[in-house]
């Protein structure tokens, strides 16, 4: 296949003079869920990270080496980050909504943006949302009530409606079901394989069984390194290289 | 004779100490166990029960003695039939005569009498007090020395001790703001027994000054304090103008904008400002900004007076910046990280984040900053002493001059008038209200500082 959506080479991931990451190249098909998989520490989050300039928050991280997203270098002093981050939205491993309204969570975005000119277009943009991280019949009768109000997994689905109300091209998630529950991580899963039709999907995780069950693509990283990458299922059932192996039958990490 | 005692008492603290240490040793050696705790304890023990009862009555003798011996030399004066006495000059000419003989010349029998009594009796007290501390020493560290036994717990007991202690030392500075509370309220009542509380609180005159002697001809004093307060006010508005939006922006780049380095200087840089002496801020008010003021209000065709809320309040302004921004840095730092990177991961940029999402989320906070700022302002006395001037004037011009609640404190406390009259006693009213004003709104200041904690941690 052709049509790659995002493309690493080399990229090298300092914090301070601790290297991060050594060298990491990837290629991410559109419309696929690539899973980052990996022991503590490996790097997998910061990878993610850099494919949306994150890591610009942390004084001391430099990130050098080659991404391109649809072809286009998102590593340099002329990315546009604003834009390139309203093209890849994220979800947190903690769910994060603002202090605000449910309504105005999912508005915010659309808002800053300038992507509406109406109160009904916004209206309609929030609900569609909603709507598609299946959401919108849990809260309808209460989109003015402080999104903080929810429970754990409707805040987690909440923050996707958010990332997707402004009209992403790639999500990235950052281990959106660690802080849930196992009823409400199978809600966002079978919502991954939904999303999955439309969008870009990276996520980093440390279930394996999440990995196997929602990705198509598996990528282990250890020790800041990428070991192996390639078809989910070739991954978890004959993986070529021993440590890969080691880790997913639970000798170490 | 204090400076003496309290080397008595050093003394037994230092061999209580020794001795429960060696006595304990010795007694646990006997028996042949060991003790239940280290002999330090039972050191501690015998040197607490040695110094606390010699301390209470120490501190008794220091602040009755003297009261004591003077009722004694009183009731026993020869007064002489149809003199008139003055009790407080009587007692400074017996006490004068007693310290220093040579004043007895020319005196009369009676006071020299009274003297060499005094003297006598000052002569017992101190033998009588030297006696009973070391009676005291000795009978706590007896009583101590009788539990001086290995199986007796004295960490236990020290430990009960030592809360005793520390409880008493917090309610030290309890009771004394429940002292000064009851006095102010009381001294107003006073207050309000001569002025009438609805004048004091409603009329717009403000004229505290009474005849002195009888049959002058001054006129009636008059105490409508609102003038006060609305120049007070005027200075706190003019303050918070000048703090809120340079303190809360000064917040904002510390906590969003500076690098770590940057923080690092000019925080404490900052706080140094709060550190300076308020008078000195009162006369920078006086002598460079209530000139520059004038001039200013003289060139746009304002009449401005030499002394001005405007000038106070700017200078005020300065000095309340740093309770602001470091206030409201606190704050804003405290907003997680993770509602910044949710606002900046959809695509908003940091002006947008911080608009929308981090003051919103910081506001409770910010707000509580503000609140304790005012009630800083309010109480603020030097710098308005000095600059704004004494005139009650009911005006909303800063270019005039204003008088605020605690210069006119200092102003009614000024001279050597009792606490008899409204005027010195118009002191307390003010005070009274102020307090009132200042703790309502560190009350909410707090509770809306602690709501909004509670919602983050």
């Amino acid at each position: 296949m052709s049509n790659s959506k995002i493309l690493a080479n080399g990229v090298d991931v300092y914090y301070g003079s601790k290297q991060a990451l050594f060298g990491i190249s990837m290629d991410i098909k559109e419309k696929e869920v690539t899973a980052l998989i990996g022991p503590s520490g490996c790097g997998k989050s910061t990878f993610l990270r850099c494919i949306n300039r994150m890591n610009d928050l942390i004084e001391i991280c430099k990130v050098s080496g080659s991404i391109k997203v649809d072809n286009e270098e998102i590593i340099s002093e002329k990315t546009d980050v604003v834009s390139l981050r309203s093209k890849i939205g994220m979800v947190f491993q903690k769910p994060n909504p603002f202090p605000k309204s449910i309504f105005d969570n999912v508005a915010y975005g659309p808002t800053i943006h300038g992507l509406v000119d109406s109160k009904n277009e916004l209206e309609e943009i929030v609900h569609s949302s909603l709507k598609k991280a299946g959401l919108f019949d849990e809260v309808k009768d209460r989109l003015n009530e402080p999104g903080t109000s929810l429970s754990g997994g409707q805040q987690q689905r909440l923050c996707i409606a958010r990332a997707i109300a402004v009209n992403p091209e790639i999500i990235l998630m950052d281990e959106p079901c660690s802080a849930l529950d196992p009823i409400a991580t199978a809600i966002i899963e079978e919502l991954i394989d939904e999303l999955r039709l439309n969008y870009t999907i990276i996520i980093v995780t440390h279930s394996m069984q999440q990995a196997a069950r929602v990705s198509q693509k598996t990528c282990f990283f250890h020790l800041g390194e990428l070991i192996e990458t390639g078809e989910t299922n070739k991954i978890f059932t004959n993986p070529d290289n021993t440590k890969t192996q080691d880790y997913i039958t639970g000798r170490f990490g | 004779m204090f400076f003496w005692s309290l080397v008595l008492i050093a003394v037994g603290i230092f061999s209580s100490f020794i001795y429960g240490r060696s006595r304990i040793k010795l007694n646990s050696k006997k028996q042949g166990t060991k003790s239940k705790s280290l002999p330090n304890y039972y050191a501690q023990y015998v040197l607490m029960w040695c110094l606390f009862p010699a301390l209470i009555v120490y501190f008794s003798w220091a602040i009755f003695q003297e009261q004591i011996i003077q009722n004694i030399v009183i009731s026993n004066f020869e007064f002489i039939e149809g003199a008139v006495y003055n009790e407080g000059l009587l007692l400074a000419e017996i006490r004068n005569v007693a310290n220093n003989p040579s004043f007895a010349d020319g005196k009369s029998i009676e006071i020299i009498n009274a003297a060499s009594h005094y003297s006598s009796l000052r002569q017992i007290s101190q033998i009588s007090f030297y006696t009973s501390i070391i009676i005291i020493m000795l009978l706590g560290a007896l009583y101590a020395s009788q539990k001086l036994k290995p199986e007796f717990h004295a960490q236990h007991t020290i430990e009960k001790y030592i809360q005793y202690v520390l409880i008493f030392c917090s309610s030290v500075a309890i009771f004394t703001t429940i002292g000064i509370v009851f006095s102010l309220i009381f001294e107003s009542l006073r207050f309000f027994a001569e002025v009438s509380i609805f004048e004091f609180l409603f009329s717009t005159e403000w004229y505290p000054f009474i005849p002195i002697r009888e049959g002058q001809t001054a006129a009636e004093g008059s105490f409508g304090a609102v003038p006060i307060f609305a120049g007070t006010f005027l200075v706190m508005v003019v303050a918070m103008c000048v703090a809120v939006p340079l303190g809360l922006l000064t917040a904002i780049y510390l906590a969003e904008y500076a690098s770590q380095r940057v923080r690092k200087i000019v925080k404490p840089l900052l706080e140094i400002l709060a550190g300076i002496p308020t008078i000195v801020y009162g006369f920078f008010a006086f002598v460079s900004v209530a000139p520059f003021v004038k001039a200013f209000g003289q060139s746009i065709g304002i009449d401005a007076s030499p002394t001005s809320a405007l000038a106070a309040g700017m200078v005020m302004g300065v000095m309340i910046i740093p309770f602001i921004s470091s206030l409201s840095d606190d704050v804003i730092n405290s907003v997680p990280q993770s509602l910044r990177e949710a606002s900046l991961g959809i695509g908003a940029n940091k002006a947008e984040t911080i608009k929308k999402v981090i003051l919103p989320a910081a506001l409770p906070g910010i707000v509580g900053a503000f609140l304790l700022a005012i009630s800083r302002a309010i109480g603020e006395t030097m710098i308005v002493v000095v600059a704004a001037g004494t005139a009650p004037n009911l005006t909303g011009n800063p270019f005039e001059n204003v008088t605020t609640v605690t210069v006119q404190i200092v102003v009614a406390l000024i001279g050597d008038q009792e606490f008899d009259n409204p005027r010195t006693l118009s002191a307390f009213a003010l005070g009274l209200v102020l307090f009132v004003i200042t703790l309502f709104l560190n009350i909410i200041a707090l509770q809306i500082v602690k709501r909004y904690r509670e919602r983050y941690e």
